[in-house]
């Protein structure tokens, strides 16, 4: 349908935003990468100096970072197993025929849509507070010693509250793809013989195999930058207990003011999300076409 | 007044041609219908005469003014699309007198003109509705509304049955057959049905490849095609071909028969073979037979006639419909 | 297709996923109806479900002490802000892409997605930096820019998936019926376009609002939303659980409902297209 002059009008009407977005990409990222080659520090300017990949060595070297290293890879794939496995199990629940089914899942969608200080607030003091929390009664009233979650299991709490927040959203999707599931297929299998567990492994689960992986890589790009559940309930702790990559950055360069590390371990996370965000882009890459 | 006139109109898509060059004379109060298998360039050269794409080159001339870089508004052409690309947050009357709105005629003249598209498609009792609560076939009707709203030189289908089942394909083609005859306009017709152009057409452009293989009536196609393509796509079911011995005693590389055309008989005949399937259908009877030379042929013959899956039969074919073709697929 | 469901089994399901759907729902409930206690009763042991002297006073000294009303404010300004300017950057794009595809289109698209999958941590130090020497610390025209650029990508994808589905045989009708291009983007293509463009509104203001990186780096008090507002809760508020309860309560309602009038484009939206 395109004619010749219509084409020169539609690359300004695309202009803007792909300017913004460049800058948007290409500046900070930029910065960050001079930066990394740096030292600098918010507290003594004017001593910015070139010093190679020292940065990197230091940030490498550091406990911290591999301590922050591994608890980000804890934390999302903790939470990428409760959720994809707990998002199936409920989605194939509300795909159930029941009474009230608009009803069931609207109050399962709604943690998806509670603001993640709000969340980490709520179940920090409501419920993992280990005096008056709604868990140290349930521990008590069953005679046992109230658990003091966020200061004994501070990273296993953070995935909990997490998991919470993002359940929802696994459920909805793979709910979605599960209802797009053909039912004479699935009838075509029962007329086969095959029961409800053959069913599940050989025409569900390959249904749903695609919208696991969506859902698998999108929650990883969220999840690799959790940072607000972790800066309301422990602030990182206690030491680098619940210290994920994100948050270890945002300490070395806000609470530290060593711009230079923070900078090298910005493009440590950098290059760690690009390497998902390669799977992701093939895969929604394909609906293009 | 509606004639239109391609002059070495060529197309490019990129480095793909898609029309390699047609030249096409189509006269006024004609209706031409485009015939091909898909991909052929059909569609294609409709769009180039609406002016929904641009023309690599060549010329396109409506009533004697060249229209070739004319934007699709000003050829005083009216187009009917596969999907019929109703508006749908439009009502029937509004979808009806969009393009008279657009031309800014005056309410009155524009309600005249509706309830007058609308009394002749049998569409009044819907102008009020959605086109998402029309059936097919009439929203089938209210595309060809908006087409005659404009009183257009002349009227584009788009392969507009496409999406109609079987039967209301056949009412919507007696029905346009019939606007045509009423409205005495020009109309360009689109289809990969030869049914729909044999019954439609004054007359038919057979495409292959963006190539026009043969213009003609539907019974100059039908008696004397021009090569093997056109003979093996104009008419129903398809001719047969048989190559080899049959073909060389006659001088040809192969001879064309089509079904109706061959005498059956139990006894003696020209091929002789066995009966694979016999498709009874009261008015008439379809025997796909193979030939004991191993070619597969379908032979019909009018009414009943009682022969099963397995019978030996005999064919011949009739004087003077035995079509020949040489290396090339030309006729001779 | 129509099946026979035996009635012990329908409700068997109901009673299984009513309990499951609750479980979920709890901490919000829990939020909601503690932010009706007294103090006292909100710490009380052995809790107390529904028989409490229900109050409002949590609302009033939420207010009171706080300008809690600022921070709405501020929340509906960023998020709303964000997403009409990026709808105005976005829908141009998105209708030429989706209409006048180029050769380059696809890789443009999947380009722009790409810069969403950037990890904050990796932009937070020049972006705060050069936020500083701007002067655009804690203002909410600064955090407005920022959630308008980190959303264009989803903006510009969700716009592109709708306006594709707006056959072009109807573009080219309109063109036939003599639609100049004022008229057929006014007549046919705005009227076709505005459930597309109004389900991205929502979810990006859904997105925009819960928001809790930048908001909370770049924001802290003046032009403070309420993920930073409540952040600010923390500590020693946060030990006050019915005004905790009420202040969150008031922070998530508004988002809550939009969200349930959004959950089929939420689908849609957060996969970019690739679930339907």
């Amino acid at each position: 349908m395109a004619t010749r002059h219509q084409n020169t009008l539609a690359r300004l009407m695309v202009a803007p935003s792909v300017l913004l977005l460049l800058a948007w990409m290409i500046v900070p990222l930029g910065m960050t990468l001079w930066f990394s080659f740096q030292s600098y520090n918010l507290l003594s300017p004017g001593m910015e100096r070139f010093i190679g990949w020292t940065n990197y060595q230091y940030f490498l070297s550091d406990p911290a970072f591999w301590t922050a290293m591994a608890n980000t890879l804890l934390l999302v794939g903790g939470v990428l197993v409760i959720t994809v496995g707990g998002g199936i199990l409920l989605a194939l629940l509300l795909d159930q025929p029941m009474f009230g089914q608009g009803i069931v899942r609207i109050l399962v969608i709604a943690p998806f849509f509670i603001m993640p200080t709000v969340s980490a607030l709520v179940w920090k003091n409501m419920f993992m507070n280990p005096v008056n929390g709604l868990f140290a009664w349930i521990a008590k009233a069953m005679g046992a010693q109230p658990i003091d979650f966020l200061a004994q299991y501070p990273l296993m709490s953070i995935i909990l509250i997490v998991s919470w927040q993002w359940l929802p959203f696994a459920t909805l999707i793979l709910l979605t793809a599960l209802q797009s599931l053909d039912s004479e297929q699935m009838e075509a299998a029962e007329m086969d013989g095959a029961g409800a567990l053959s069913k599940f492994i050989h025409l569900v689960l390959p249904h749903l195999s695609r919208a696991i992986t969506v859902v698998i890589l999108i929650e990883t790009i969220f999840l690799l930058s959790v940072f607000a559940e972790i800066l309301v309930t422990t602030n990182g702790g206690p030491g680098y207990q619940s210290t994920n990559l994100t948050y270890l950055v945002y300490s070395q360069a806000l609470l530290q003011f060593d711009v230079g590390g923070a900078s090298a371990g910005g493009i440590i996370a950098v290059i760690l999300a690009n390497i998902v965000a390669i799977f992701l882009m093939r895969m929604i890459g394909k609906t293009l076409e | 007044m509606g004639s239109i006139t391609l002059e070495q109109v060529r197309k490019n898509f990129g480095d793909v041609e898609v029309i390699p060059g047609v030249d096409l004379e189509i006269n006024d109060g004609e209706f031409v219908v485009f015939v091909g298998p898909s991909g052929c360039g059909k569609s294609t050269l409709l769009r180039l005469i609406a002016g929904l794409e641009d023309v690599t080159s060549g010329r396109i001339v409506i009533d004697g003014q060249d229209m070739t870089q004319a934007a699709p508004a000003r050829r005083k052409l009216a187009m009917v699309f596969q999907s019929y690309a109703l508006y749908p947050h439009m009502s029937v009357r509004k979808n009806i007198a969009f393009p008279l709105k657009m031309a800014g005629m005056a309410a009155e003249e524009q309600e005249r003109r509706v309830q007058h598209a609308a009394g002749i498609l049998n569409l009044t009792d819907y102008l009020d509705r959605r086109p998402g609560q029309l059936s097919g076939g009439q929203r089938q009707r209210v595309a060809i509304g908006r087409a005659i709203v404009r009183e257009p030189s002349a009227f584009l289908f788009d392969e507009p049955l496409s999406n109609l089942d079987a039967a209301l394909r056949v009412n919507m083609r007696v029905e346009i057959s019939e606007l045509h005859k009423k409205l005495a306009t020009t109309m360009v017709y689109v289809t990969h049905d030869q049914v729909e152009a044999m019954t439609m057409a004054d007359k038919i452009v057979v495409l292959r490849a963006g190539h026009i293989e043969q213009v003609g009536s539907p019974l100059e196609l039908y008696r004397s095609p021009r090569n093997r393509f056109v003979a093996g796509f104009i008419g129903s079911p398809n001719m047969n071909f048989l190559e080899g011995a049959a073909a060389a005693g006659l001088g040809a590389h192969a001879i064309g028969v089509r079904p109706e055309h061959f005498a059956m008989s139990t006894t003696e005949g020209a091929f002789s073979g066995t009966v694979g399937v016999a498709e009874h259908l009261g008015s008439d009877t379809f025997l796909h037979v193979d030939l004991d030379d191993g070619t597969h042929v379908v032979a019909r013959a009018a009414g009943e006639v009682p022969v099963h899956h397995g019978d030996r039969i005999h064919l011949t074919p009739q004087e003077g419909r035995v079509y020949r073709f040489d290396q090339q697929g030309l006729a001779l | 297709m129509a099946r026979k469901i035996s009635n012990t089994s329908r409700w068997g399901f109901t009673i299984l996923a009513w309990g499951v759907a609750l479980l979920i729902f709890f901490p919000i409930l829990w939020t909601i109806l503690t932010s009706f206690k007294s103090e006292a009763d909100a710490i009380a042991s052995p809790p107390k479900f529904l028989f409490f002297d229900w109050t409002t006073q949590n609302y009033a000294e939420v207010q009171s002490r706080s300008p809690y009303f600022r921070h709405f404010m501020n929340s509906v300004i960023i998020s709303v802000g964000s997403t009409l300017l990026g709808l105005l950057i976005a829908v141009p794009a998105a209708w030429s892409m989706a209409f006048q595809p180029a050769r380059r289109t696809k890789d443009l698209l999947m380009w722009m997605l790409s810069t969403k999958m950037m990890p904050a941590a990796g932009v937070l130090i020049p972006m705060y930096l050069l936020f500083r020497s701007w002067g655009l610390l804690d203002t909410r025209l600064g955090i407005t820019v920022v959630l308008m650029l980190i959303n264009l990508p989803i903006i510009v994808w969700m716009l592109y998936t709708y306006f594709r589905e707006i056959p072009s045989e109807i573009l080219e009708a309109a063109r036939m019926d003599g639609a100049s291009l004022k008229n057929e983007i006014v007549h046919v293509l705005t009227p076709m376009a505005v459930p597309g463009i109004a389900s991205t509104l929502l979810l990006n203001v859904i997105l925009a609002w819960n928001e809790a990186f930048w908001t909370l780096n770049l924001t802290t008090s003046r032009a403070a939303p309420l993920t930073t507002f409540i952040a600010s809760y923390s500590s020693p508020e946060g030990l006050f659980y019915a005004k905790l309860s009420a202040a969150s309560t008031m922070a998530i309602a508004p988002i809550l409902i939009l969200g349930w009038f959004s959950q089929k484009q939420l689908v849609r939206g957060l996969t970019f297209g690739a679930v339907k």
